[in-house]
This record gives C-alpha cells, sequence and structure tokens, in this order.
C-alpha cells in the first residue's frame, strides 16, 4: 500500500472528507500504516493510550473485560476510528481491539492526532459529535439496563 | 605544600637547579674569550699586520693569523650556542617536571579537600587554576636559577670586560643602573597588585562559564540568558581594564628599559673618544666595547624581565596554593597508608557527643550519642534536613565532627585511614557519583585500592616503560602504574577468573539492574579482544535466527534480512548502497552526497541524475507537505527530510526545476536535490519514488562501491556479510541481520523478545551483560537515568562485601513501588552484617532491627517501632 492509497481511503472518510488532500496527505506521513494479522491485539484495556487507529481495510472487534468475562460490544470496519478516548482524555485504555481478517490500519500517534484535530476545527467538530452519538447510545443502554435492574429487584422483593 | 614557590622550588629541584647553575658557570670562559677576540683580531691582526704573529706555537703570516683568529671565532661561537642549547633544553625539562609535580599534587590536594569545604569550592575556578595557572609556574621554575645566573653572569662578564678595557667607559656603561633599579620595582609593585586582580578575575569567569554549561536548560526556560550575556560582558570587561591597564604599566617599563639601554652609546662616543683622541685607549678597545655594550642591553632585558615573572609566578603560586589548602584538610597519611595490622570489625558503632556544623555555627548534628550494635541493622527516619545525611557522614567518617567522637570497635574513627573506612564500610549517598567511564570500571571502584598485579611491559615496549617510571618518580607522580592490574577480586569473595562475570551478574541482578544492562548489551558494539569467542557464538545465534524466521511463516513477515542481491525496503537508500554499517563519519548518511567516492560510484553505474530526479520529488513532496507548518513545529524533526530553515530554498528551487533538464540548474542546487533521497525507507515512507529500475542499478551500485573501495577508506566501512561479524553493527543487529518490517504490528517487540529468548537458548545471556558493562556512563553519569545511577552504586557498595553498609536515600529515585522489595533483597544480602540507611520513607523502617527518628539535628526518637514515629513524612 502506498502513501497515495491510504491518502484515498482517507479521503472516502466522512469524517475527513473536507479536508483538503495535502493535508490528508500530511496526516497519512505522520502516521504509521499497520497490518494486523486475525485475532492480533491492538491495544488491551488498561494500557495508557499513546495513539487512535483509523481502520482503512479489513474488520476489528472491541472487547471490553467484565467480572464474567470478555464480551464483544462492537465491531469496527472500514473507515472506522478507534482509541480516540484514551488519548482525549488521558485514561488508560477503556477496551480491548483485536483485528479480524486482513486488517489494515493508520495508526495516529497523539502529537499527530492533537495537531489534526486543532488545525482542523471540523475533525473535532465530527469526532465530537461521533462521541456524543457513542455517549447518547450509553445512556439509552444505561436507562434499559437500570429499569432492568430494578424490575428485576421488585420482582425478587425487599431483602 | 611550601608556602612560596622558593621553598617548592628548592624542595624539589635542588639538584636540578644546582646542575643548571653550574652548566651556566662553565659556559662563561667562553664567553668571555668571545668578547675579547675581536679586540685581538682588530688590534693585532688588522692594527700590526706586518709582524709576525705567534698563534699557540704556530709563527703566522699576517693572512694565515687574521684567518686562524677569524676560525677560533667562528668556534667559540658554535660553543656559546651549544652550552646556550643544552641548558635550555635541560631548563626546559626540569620546567615540565616541575610542572607535572605541581598539577599533580594540587590535584592530590583535591581528593583530601573536607566535604563540607566542597559546597564552596567551584569546579571552574579549580580547573582553572590547576591547568591555567600554574602554566607560568612551571615555564619560571625551570629557569629559576639559570636566566640570573646566566643573564646576570652574561651582565657581569661584559660589564668586567668594559671595566678592564677603561674603567670610565664602565662607569659610564652602568651609570644609569641605579635610576631604572629605583625607577623599576615601583612600576612592577602595581603590576603585580594588578596582576592579583586578574587571577582573581579569570578565576570568576572561569566559575561563570562554567555554571552556565551546568544551567543553560534553565537559563532558556526562565529566559534569563539577555541578563546572563549582561553579566559576562560586565565582567569581560572588569578583565579588559585590568588588562589594559597592565598593559601599559609593562609598556612603561619596557621604555624606560629601553631608553636609558640606548643612551649608554651616546656617553661611548662621547667620553670614549675623546680618551681615543687625547690617546689613552686604542680603537680597537672603542670597538669592542661597543660591541659588547650591544650584547649587553639583552641579558639586562631579560634580567628585568625575568623580575617581573618571579613577581608575578611569586603571586600566582601564592594564590593558587592558598586555595587548595583549606582549613580541615585530611591529613595525607590516612590516604596513602596501608593499614598495618587487619581491624576487627566488633563491638558497636558508637557516637557520643557529636556536634557537626555549618559555616554558620548553626549545629546539623547537636550533641547526638547513639549505639549501633554489629551486626545489626538501623533505619534513620525524620525529615530532609534534620541531620539524617550528616548522621550517616559523620557514622560513615567522611566528615569528622566538630565535638564528640565516633568510635568503631573502640577505634576512634578519625584516625582510620581510609584503606580501613573505604574498604571495610560502604558508604552510599545521594546523589550517587557515576563517573564517565565504563559501568564495569564504576562497578569495580570499590575493588580497586592497591595494584594487585604489576602490569606487564611486553618486551619492546620495556625500554620505553622503563623510561616512563623514571620519568614519573621524577615528577614525583603516583608510584603505582595505572595500567597495572588494580582489582583485586578477593574482596568480591572471588578466586577464580571464570567465577568473576557470575560475580557482577549476580550483584546486577539482585540490584534490578541486570535488564538494563543487557539491554545496552544487545546496544553495544564489540571490538574489544576479550568478546573473541562471542563473535562465533552470535553467527550461531544469527543462523538460528535465520532458521526460525524461515521456519515460521508469521515471523518471517517482521524481518527482512540483509541480501547482497537483493534491495532491502525497510532499510534507507543509503544503507543499500554501502551495504554495511560506517565504521567512521568517512561515510555519515549526512555526508554521503558530497563523498567524492560516492559520486565517482553513481556516476559510474550512472544514476546520479536519476537520484536528483528523485531527490526533486522527494522535495516537492515535502514542500507540498509541510509548506503550511509554522518553522519550530515538531514535525520537521520527526518527519521531514527537509529542515525548516532549509524550506524556502527548496520551495525556490522546486518552483525553478524541471525535471527533463535538471542539468541547467547550477551546481549548489543539483547538489541539494542528490542529498536528498539517502533517506527514503521505501516501506516507511511509501512514496513508492525508488522504482524497481532504479533499485537494480542500485544494487549494480553497491557492487561497484564495494570492488572499487579505495584503500583508505578500507577501514571506514564493514560490509555486511551473512558469514561473519559485523563489528561496526550492534549485538542485537548482528543476530537480525536485517531490517524489522514497517508495518507489521507489533514487529519490534516481537523481534526483541525472539532474540532475547534465542540469546538465552544459546546461554549467552551473561556475556551479552558482560557487553553492557563496556558501555560508557557519559559526564556525571549523564547517559544514566538517576535510578540506574542508584543502583550502579548500590551494586558498587555491595559487591565489595563491606562489613558496614551505610546508605542515605540510595534508592530515591527507583521506582516507588519498587523500593520496598529491593530494601529486603539489600538487607538479605548484608545479612550478618551491618546496615544503616537513612530513609525518607518511613513505611520501610519495619524491616529494620532499630529505627532512629531524626529532627533539627537531635534524636528524637530511638527503639524498634519506629514506623508509627513519622506521620509526617512524606514518599520519597
Amino acid at each position: 500500500m502506498s502513501l497515495q492509497d491510504d491518502v484515498e481511503v482517507l479521503r472516502a472518510i466522512p469524517l475527513f472528507s473536507k479536508i483538503e488532500p495535502a493535508k490528508l496527505k500530511l496526516l497519512a506521513f505522520t502516521s504509521e500504516h499497520l497490518e494486523f494479522e486475525q485475532d492480533e491485539v491492538l491495544f488491551r484495556q488498561g494500557e495508557p493510550g499513546d495513539a487512535a487507529y483509523i481502520i482503512l481495510r479489513g474488520s476489528a472487534d472491541i472487547v471490553v473485560d467484565t467480572p464474567t468475562g470478555p464480551v464483544t460490544v462492537a465491531h469496527l470496519a472500514r473507515n472506522d476510528v478507534v482509541g480516540e478516548i484514551a488519548i482525549l482524555c488521558d485514561v488508560p485504555r477503556t477496551a480491548t481491539v483485536i483485528a479480524g481478517s486482513g486488517l489494515a490500519t493508520l495508526r495516529v500517534g497523539k502529537d499527530a492526532f492533537f495537531n489534526l484535530v486543532t488545525q482542523f476545527p471540523q475533525v473535532g467538530l465530527g469526532i465530537m459529535s461521533e462521541l456524543a452519538h457513542r455517549l447518547h447510545q450509553t445512556t439509552v443502554h444505561l436507562t434499559e439496563a437500570s429499569a432492568r435492574l430494578r424490575q428485576l429487584e421488585q420482582g425478587s422483593g425487599p431483602a | 605544600m611550601e608556602p612560596t614557590i622558593f621553598g617548592y622550588i628548592r624542595r624539589h629541584s635542588w639538584k636540578e637547579q644546582m646542575i643548571v647553575l653550574g652548566m651556566t658557570i662553565a659556559s662563561f670562559p667562553f664567553l668571555y674569550w668571545s668578547l675579547d677576540l675581536p679586540k685581538t683580531i682588530v688590534n693585532d691582526a688588522l692594527g700590526q699586520a706586518d709582524q709576525q704573529h705567534n698563534f699557540y706555537g704556530f709563527e703566522l703570516d699576517k693572512f694565515g693569523y687574521l684567518f686562524a683568529l677569524c676560525g677560533l671565532f667562528l668556534v667559540l661561537v658554535l660553543i656559546n650556542g651549544i652550552f646556550k642549547y643544552v641548558i635550555n633544553v635541560y631548563a626546559g625539562l626540569v620546567a615540565e617536571r616541575m610542572l607535572r609535580r605541581l598539577r599533580y599534587d594540587l590535584y592530590s590536594q583535591i581528593l583530601r579537600f573536607p566535604l563540607p569545604h566542597m559546597k564552596r569550592v567551584s569546579s571552574g575556578e579549580i580547573v582553572q587554576m590547576i591547568n591555567a595557572e600554574t602554566e607560568a609556574l612551571g615555564g619560571y621554575i625551570g629557569t629559576a636559577l639559570q636566566i640570573p645566573a646566566y643573564q646576570g653572569g652574561t651582565l657581569l662578564v661584559i660589564l668586567t670586560f668594559i671595566f678592564v678595557q677603561d674603567p670610565v667607559l664602565g662607569l659610564a656603561a652602568i651609570a644609569l643602573y641605579p635610576i631604572q633599579a629605583y625607577l623599576i620595582p615601583k612600576l612592577q609593585r602595581r603590576v603585580n597588585q594588578l596582576g592579583k586582580q586578574r587571577i582573581r578575575q579569570v578565576r570568576r569567569l572561569a566559575d561563570r562559564i562554567s555554571e552556565t554549561v551546568s544551567g543553560v536548560r534553565d537559563l532558556r526556560a526562565n529566559d534569563a540568558t539577555q541578563y546572563e550575556r549582561a553579566r559576562m560582558s560586565s565582567e569581560l570587561s572588569v578583565v579588559y581594564y585590568i588588562r589594559y591597564r597592565i598593559y601599559i604599566l609593562k609598556f612603561l617599563i619596557k621604555f624606560i628599559n629601553n631608553f636609558f639601554a640606548q643612551i649608554a652609546p651616546f656617553f661611548f662616543f662621547s667620553i670614549g673618544g675623546y680618551l681615543v683622541l687625547t690617546g689613552n685607549i686604542s680603537l680597537g678597545a672603542i670597538v669592542a666595547v661597543l660591541s659588547a655594550h650591544k650584547d649587553l642591553s639583552s641579558p639586562w632585558r631579560e634580567l628585568l624581565d625575568y623580575y617581573q615573572l618571579m613577581q608575578d609566578v611569586r603571586i600566582k603560586y601564592d594564590q593558587v596554593v592558598s586555595q587548595f589548602q583549606p582549613r580541615g584538610q585530611i591529613d595525607e597519611r590516612r590516604q596513602l597508608d596501608e593499614p598495618t595490622a587487619e581491624l576487627s570489625f566488633e563491638g558497636s558503632i558508637e557516637a557520643r557527643g557529636v556536634v557537626v556544623r555549618d559555616d554558620d555555627g548553626d549545629a546539623l548534628l547537636d550533641n547526638v550519642t547513639l549505639a549501633v550494635p554489629m551486626p545489626s541493622t538501623v533505619a534513620i527516619l525524620g525529615p530532609g534536613g534534620g541531620g539524617r545525611e550528616e548522621l550517616t557522614l559523620v557514622l560513615a567518617g567522611l566528615i569528622p565532627p566538630d565535638s564528640g567522637r565516633v568510635t568503631i570497635g573502640g577505634h576512634d574513627l578519625t584516625q582510620l585511614p581510609d584503606a580501613v573506612l573505604g574498604r571495610k564500610m560502604a558508604f552510599v549517598g545521594f546523589p550517587p557519583f557515576v563517573g564517565s567511564d565504563t559501568i564495569e570500571d564504576n562497578l569495580l571502584m570499590g575493588l580497586r585500592h592497591r595494584p594487585v598485579r604489576p602490569y606487564q611491559p611486553s618486551p619492546e615496549e620495556e625500554k620505553l616503560y622503563r623510561r616512563q617510571l623514571r620519568d614519573t618518580e621524577q615528577a614525583g607522580n603516583s608510584p603505582f602504574d595505572f595500567r597495572a592490574d588494580w582489582v583485586d577480586w578477593t574482596l568480591a569473595g572471588v578466586t577464580e577468573e571464570q567465577e568473576r562475570l557470575p560475580t557482577i551478574v549476580g550483584i546486577l541482578e539482585l540490584i534490578q539492574l541486570d535488564a538494563d544492562v543487557y539491554m545496552l548489551g544487545l546496544r553495544g558494539t564489540i571490538r574489544h579482544d576479550r568478546f573473541d569467542d562471542l563473535r562465533e557464538r552470535l553467527l550461531e545465534v544469527r543462523a538460528a535466527m535465520h532458521e526460525r524466521l524461515e521456519t515460521d511463516e508469521s515471523l518471517a513477515r517482521l524481518v527482512e534480512r540483509f541480501d547482497p542481491e537483493r534491495y532491502n525496503s525497510n532499510a534507507t537508500l543509503a544503507e543499500n548502497l554501502l551495504f554495511g554499517a560506517p565504521r567512521d563519519d568517512q561515510f555519515q548518511i549526512d555526508r554521503l552526497a558530497e563523498h567524492p567516492y560516492v559520486r565517482r560510484v553513481l556516476d559510474q553505474v550512472g544514476i546520479t541524475d536519476e537520484l536528483r530526479r528523485v531527490g526533486l520529488a522527494l522535495a516537492r513532496t515535502m514542500v507540498e507537505l509541510f509548506a503550511d507548518l509554522p518553522p519550530d513545529h515538531e514535525y520537521y524533526q520527526q518527519f521531514s527530510f527537509i529542515r525548516a530553515e532549509d524550506l524556502p530554498d527548496y520551495q525556490s528551487l522546486v518552483a525553478r526545476a524541471d525535471p527533463e533538464a535538471l542539468d541547467r540548474l547550477d551546481q549548489e542546487d543539483r547538489q541539494r536535490l542528490l542529498a536528498l533521497p539517502f533517506r527514503l525507507i521505501n516501506s516507511r515512507h511509501r512514496l513508492g519514488l525508488i522504482t524497481r529500475e532504479l533499485e537494480e542499478k542500485l544494487l549494480e551500485a553497491r557492487k561497484v562501491f564495494r570492488e572499487n573501495l579505495p584503500p583508505e577508506y578500507a577501514a571506514s566501512v564493514a560490509f555486511f556479510e551473512p558469514d561473519a561479524f559485523n563489528d561496526a553493527a550492534s549485538v542485537q543487529d548482528n543476530v537480525l541481520f536485517g531490517k524489522i518490517a514497517y508495518g507489521v504490528a507489533q514487529a519490534p517487540v516481537r523481534v526483541a523478545t525472539l532474540i532475547r529468548q534465542l540469546l538465552e537458548e544459546a546461554g549467552l545471556r551473561e556475556r551479552i551483560i558482560e557487553v553492557g558493562l563496556s558501555f560508557r556512563c557519559g559526564p556525571g553519569g549523564a547517559r544514566l537515568s538517576m535510578a540506574q545511577r542508584q543502583k550502579l552504586a548500590m551494586a558498587r557498595a555491595l559487591i565489595r562485601r563491606p562489613a558496614v553498609l551505610i546508605l542515605h536515600e540510595a534508592l530515591t529515585a527507583v521506582d516507588a513501588a519498587e523500593q520496598p522489595a529491593m530494601a529486603d533483597r539489600v538487607l538479605e544480602a548484608m545479612a550478618g552484617r551491618t546496615v544503616i540507611w537513612s530513609l525518607a520513607r518511613a513505611d520501610l523502617a519495619d524491616k529494620f532491627q532499630q529505627a532512629i527518628m531524626m529532627d533539627k539535628g537531635k534524636i528524637v526518637e530511638a527503639g524498634a517501632q519506629a514506623a508509627e514515629a513519622a506521620p509526617q513524612e512524606a514518599d520519597a
């Protein structure tokens, strides 16, 4: 894969669609093109986060460790961005990401990522809306879960 | 040291001075004779030419006599010259010897400075004194007697000669000397005072400079550089005016001397002329007096210069030596003497009423009394500045108490020589000292007390070696040979040579420095003879690595091996061209494009223009990518092929250049383009600029480069050979023999793990650590982290198995979570012996048999349960 191919893939990502090609080229040039084999780990839950990954090709699973064992919470496909939370707010990785088949990514280091966000407010906005979207989903899930928990507690009666 | 320079000269070079003096006196008769001869030539050979002449028993005619006398004059000139030469060389030898001795003596004084004094001395000033200020002293010492004797003697001889010719003329010649002798010292005294000021000021300069060097980071961080510049200007201005005034005075002195010297012929012509006219003196005598007087001015000037120099060095010596003899200096014998009897370290370490004061007289330790039974373990706790550090230093015998007594097994600590303290006891303080030598040198510092085995010179060195020994002794330098074997392994409990490395590795493991040194070993190169056998073993590991890569597909894609016949897309273009590692800076990557031989190779293969086109394409990309970035953006450092300050040049170059007509560009532009592509790595930069055809041609260039390499460059590059060890590449690179692939996830980590695994399977872990031991630590150990330095200092103390180990904040930089376990291991290694450990962390105290709480220089609490006694303790 040449740099130019990576740039083409980036241009197709809605988040980056408004950025001029030269800047996308700089992003691709300052990032690392990484290919993973099936089941290889991009990063693990709890590790310090130093980079975000843009999926150029293939797929990956987001897995969260729970007391009852690992649970796959989402699938990632081409054009998805993953791992930005840990570098945005300096917390350890909140989940593990495992490669599916034929995964190729662009690994954007912390500095390059901040550079991108500060230089292009639309990228920041895009990420904000993506995060807000996820937060909304999480809130919905949480509401559902706590409603169900209350039902269960009421069903079993006071202890 | 002697209080004055004259005492120093008398004590250390009396014999040499006498030899100089003897040779000087022996030269005088010839000098007198050579003065007298012109008169004989003028009066006898020319004045009475028609007589027969008797020349030492030979009857000669007028021509024979003239030429015989002239021949004799020539011989005398030669003899005088030889005397001068021999005396100068010998005086120079004495000067160098004395300079060497003086520097050595001053250096020895530093080693005896009391520790509190070290806070007051500036290393800049000390360096200035030992290096620069002694230079003039050495020069003077060599000529201390020679110049007054020779020049004074010459002066006397010439004056005697003049007086013999005519007393009146003699009086005329010296008539003005009293005036000079009165005026000159007066002026000289003012020069001396200025000289003193100058020395002080130059030292301040040296101090300022060395302080700036160590503080550049913070000066910049505070934007204080302009203030420092102004300060330096003002210091320099002080030196400037002092020196200017010295010059004015010096040249005034010179003027007076010259004036009086040149006024003398006035007397000769007037008085002498009158005497000749009245027939009271011969014309020959006047000629001889005039020529003698010409010779008179030079020794007189030399004597006056000497007088100035003598005054100068007298002050310098005084000012230097007084700085090197601080109050409370450690007795020399305590450092030089070997202990006469084995000292028993039994009983206890006791401090009774110990008081230590700082410069202002405040008590740092205030009447401290304690007893530490041996063996036992003691923790000293308390806030920083509460006296913990001073207590450990006093107990280690490194600072003497101002009052009170510290004893060990009944012996007064201040009376024990370093040879006892520095061997039976060990001290690690904060910050620990790590020198610029190798890790091994730093580690074994405590095993090097005296040479164990003398140095054995090879037969061809033998003569030189003996001469060096003699010269060293005559200069009063160290009686021990630096090249001797100094390491006393028995102190580490090692008797067999093959136990040495395992012992070191064991200590490193104990202190958990082994992994770090192992990493340094992997990155290190091996050129030393002692690794001869390791090369073969590493080649075996390389083969094993190759096999693993061949057989395991998931590993194969991690590494691209070097293949002489193939272009390595994970290596730079430069590496592909050289196909070797540069041994020196001849073929450094930045200079390849300018290197005449590289250019010749590229021309021969015919790819120079093509590389320029690649350079142009690369420049276009860089200009496109980086054009909008501010010049100080970190991307330039990390990613750009072009430095920020060069970008505008390339922008205009890219706009001008036509890829099809590069020869229209000027020489400089073409050079610029050619310099760019050497750092290109195909699979990292993914720019697609190096085509298949260019790769083929570069492979051809690789062959041409190697085959035609001129002999003068042969040592500058170590070629990659599948079956040979490359001594310019690191251990790791030799095993890998290739490049870690870009774009493969986790490749560097997985390759490192594989290399480590293979080396361990081959049983080479210890040997790699041995390679790591030869890592040089940098000035002040700067190439190691503080935690590594602390661990190294601790390992240094432990390896010599001291009876008493005294520590002050010795592991503070080590990861806080690691500290308790490490303290356990240190205490375990010291089991059955004594440990006194000053700690900032109260939570470690329960590991010790006894805990002492210090505050404000007093022991506020002592007992076995000290863990709760320090609620205010913060972490290290």
